[in-house]
């Protein structure tokens, strides 16, 4: 073999090194920057049921009543009760198996931090992550006064947001159950099936379609 | 409509959408049929655009459907939401044909309005159990092996009003919050690997820069599977109420957890029950206990025509025509029936039949002024077979909301017009 042939093959090796992952770096592509902890602390708003993410804070529903009724009261009422079509936050304790179910952060929301998460990121509508930590936690302080979860001195903070037990903790259920509602028979029925045709109910009758036809 | 011509020789949207409404959709289909047709435009007479030149390449620079089509929108249910920040519109799948949705026609579904994100300040972070915490700008996502696949986008709660009955007269506005484009993106997996996921990470909580900051947590085995980022929709940016400059793409799963304008990744070790996980798209159960992490849309069709956008006009031969699509993979077979569920005909799939993809089948019929109840019902490649409302109620009731995956009833009324019904 040749000199020339020899450093050739050795160019070639080295530059296989060089294109390969495993020896020259984890990263397989080398694309993007090394995110600063700064970087991170500033997206990173997440709160977790345990209540790894929490910010340093507290607050009470005493000092939550006023900032609730400056922040969030015009769409979800003083209470709780909700204005025209916004969500309510407030009751519907024993609702869940009627048939008129009524969602709100006591009787249907299983975590306290789900609340602070939320409200942190995403309220007031419109004015997303405006709010303090400390009111964040004053106004799901506020919320859990109005439901009757904690007394109105109670501070909410970083340290108890992921113990606070809600009392809808237990209501809900995983895995997921379905493939659910399939017929008995490996192949369902082709022709003269016992299936009830009778029209029991017209759209037309209840006339909240948008834009009718003419 | 020669009236409405703007000086450039384009339509006026006013005046056309105005049009559309007060002739409503039965009167909008009676002119295409021909009936109301001009005679100096058909033979033997010349039709008026043909001597003179038209528009010419440099009229429309970004092409837009004839104004003729103006009908064919989004449109939405107002008394729904409490804004339209807030809202959903609906795709209008009666006026679309094959299995691509125009971009222009996907349903939007945002919490917080449709964000302008710039692209050149758009970063997305993957922090968290990870070896290094990264930030990508869009160019450099771009830079990643890419993939191109068709899905579907469907909402879990698509037919979520028609639980209790036939609610809305429409298939646009009860089967309409789905689309389906092709993606053009960077798989998950991919970014992973560049980030070094810890073994200890089970999930991912998936975050928008929007102003609901939206956020949902999706288990690794999915976000390893077939997840992606995406940047392009059929061919072109994603539009901007679609995730511009990026969303997530979570292929067969309800369309929620698609969190658009996506700007982080964070991997942990447990689910991080964020409002939309729990107050949200949790399908409550009559005894008051509600299902969480129901992920997969289970296999649907609707029959897109005949249906109440779209009355039969004339007796004689029609194609039915409808959409079947499943989270499970692909669809194998859509039976018809014209007689509310009695008897059924196997309809004819119309290729590519892709996994978790919408899949256009058609079957012809003819019609003497007859009464008809129309219905589909679809099966996957699993063995599952679209259930009846009245199989979903005995196993669910009727407060679930979401995954009303159940097969529908248009009649076909003695004048060709056509109601959503149900039957019991």
């Amino acid at each position: 073999m040749s000199g020339l042939v020899k450093a050739w093959l050795a160019g070639g090796a080295m530059l296989a090194l060089v294109a390969s992952p495993a020896l020259a770096s984890e990263r397989p592509f080398n694309l993007g920057k090394i995110a600063t902890p700064e970087e991170v602390a500033g997206w990173d708003i997440d709160v977790r049921p345990d209540g790894l993410g929490a910010p340093v804070g507290m607050g009470n529903a005493i000092d939550g009543e006023e900032i609730y009724a400056d922040r969030c009261a015009a769409c979800h009422g003083d209470f709780g009760e909700a204005v025209d079509n916004w969500p309510v936050l407030v009751g519907g304790e024993g609702t869940l198996d009627s048939h008129d179910p009524v969602k709100t952060t006591g009787s249907y929301w299983p975590y306290a931090s789900t609340m602070y998460d939320y409200i942190y990121r995403a309220m007031p509508f419109g004015e997303a992550q405006s709010l303090t930590y400390d009111e964040t936690y004053q106004i799901v302080a506020f919320l859990l006064y109005m439901n009757d979860i904690i007394e109105d001195d109670f501070e909410v903070s970083h340290e108890n947001i992921g113990t606070i037990e809600m009392p809808n903790r237990d209501g809900f259920f995983m895995p997921d159950p379905r493939p659910d509602a399939q017929p008995v028979a490996s192949e369902p029925c082709m022709t003269n099936c016992d299936v009830p045709t009778n029209i029991i109910g017209r759209a037309r009758d209840i006339d909240v379609t948008p834009e009718q036809e003419s | 409509m020669a009236e409405d011509k703007n000086r450039n020789g384009t339509f006026s949207r006013r005046s056309l959408i105005g049009g559309a409404a007060a002739l409503g959709s039965v009167g909008l289909s009676r002119v295409a049929t021909g009936a109301e047709a001009n005679p100096d435009n058909l033979p033997p007479n010349v039709s008026e655009w043909t001597p003179y030149l038209g528009a010419g390449v440099d009229a429309n620079p970004y092409g837009m459907p004839s104004p003729y089509e103006e009908h064919v929108i989004r449109r939405n249910v107002e008394w729904l939401t409490a804004s339209t920040e807030s809202s959903v519109n609906f795709t209008p799948l009666h006026e679309l044909e094959g299995f691509v949705t125009p971009n222009g026609l996907c349903f939007e579904r945002h919490h917080g309005g449709v964000p302008e994100v710039i692209p050149t300040d758009y970063r997305l972070m993957i922090n968290g159990l990870v070896d290094r915490e990264l930030i990508f700008t869009l160019e450099e996502l771009k830079r990643f092996p890419q993939t191109n696949r068709f899905y579907f986008l469907e909402c879990a709660a698509n037919g979520g009003m028609e639980w209790r009955g036939a609610q809305l007269n429409g298939c646009q506005f009860t089967f309409g919050m789905v689309h389906n484009v092709q993606y053009t993106g960077v798989l998950l997996k991919d970014l992973a690997r560049e980030v070094g996921v810890k073994p200890d990470a089970k999930w991912i909580l998936a975050e928008g820069g929007d102003s609901a900051g939206m956020n949902r947590s999706i288990p690794i085995e999915k976000i390893m599977d077939d997840c992606m980022i995406a940047w392009a929709m059929n061919g072109e940016a994603l539009r901007p109420e679609q995730g511009y400059p990026a969303r997530l793409v979570v292929p067969g799963w309800e369309g929620n957890m698609w969190v658009k304008w996506i700007r982080r990744l964070e991997f942990g070790d447990m689910p991080y029950m964020a409002r939309e996980e729990t107050s949200k798209y949790t399908d409550l159960m009559e005894d008051g206990n509600a299902r969480m992490f129901t992920w997969v849309m289970d296999a649907k069709s609707v029959v897109t025509s005949p249906s109440p956008e779209k009355a039969i006009l004339e007796k004689g031969v029609h194609q039915l025509k409808g959409l079947a699509w499943s989270g499970r993979g692909k669809i194998t077979r859509v039976d018809v029936s014209l007689d509310g569920g009695r008897n059924w005909q196997t309809a004819e799939l119309h290729g590519p039949v892709l996994d978790k993809c919408l899949t256009r089948f058609t079957l012809p019929f003819e019609w003497n002024g007859e009464e008809l109840l129309v219905q589909s019902r679809a099966m996957d490649e699993t063995g599952y077979v679209q259930p009846t409302i009245d199989a979903l109620q005995a196993e669910r009731g009727v407060n679930s909301i979401y995954h009303n995956n159940a097969i529908a009833t248009w009649m076909v009324n003695k004048d060709g017009s056509v109601d959503n019904v149900r039957l019991g």
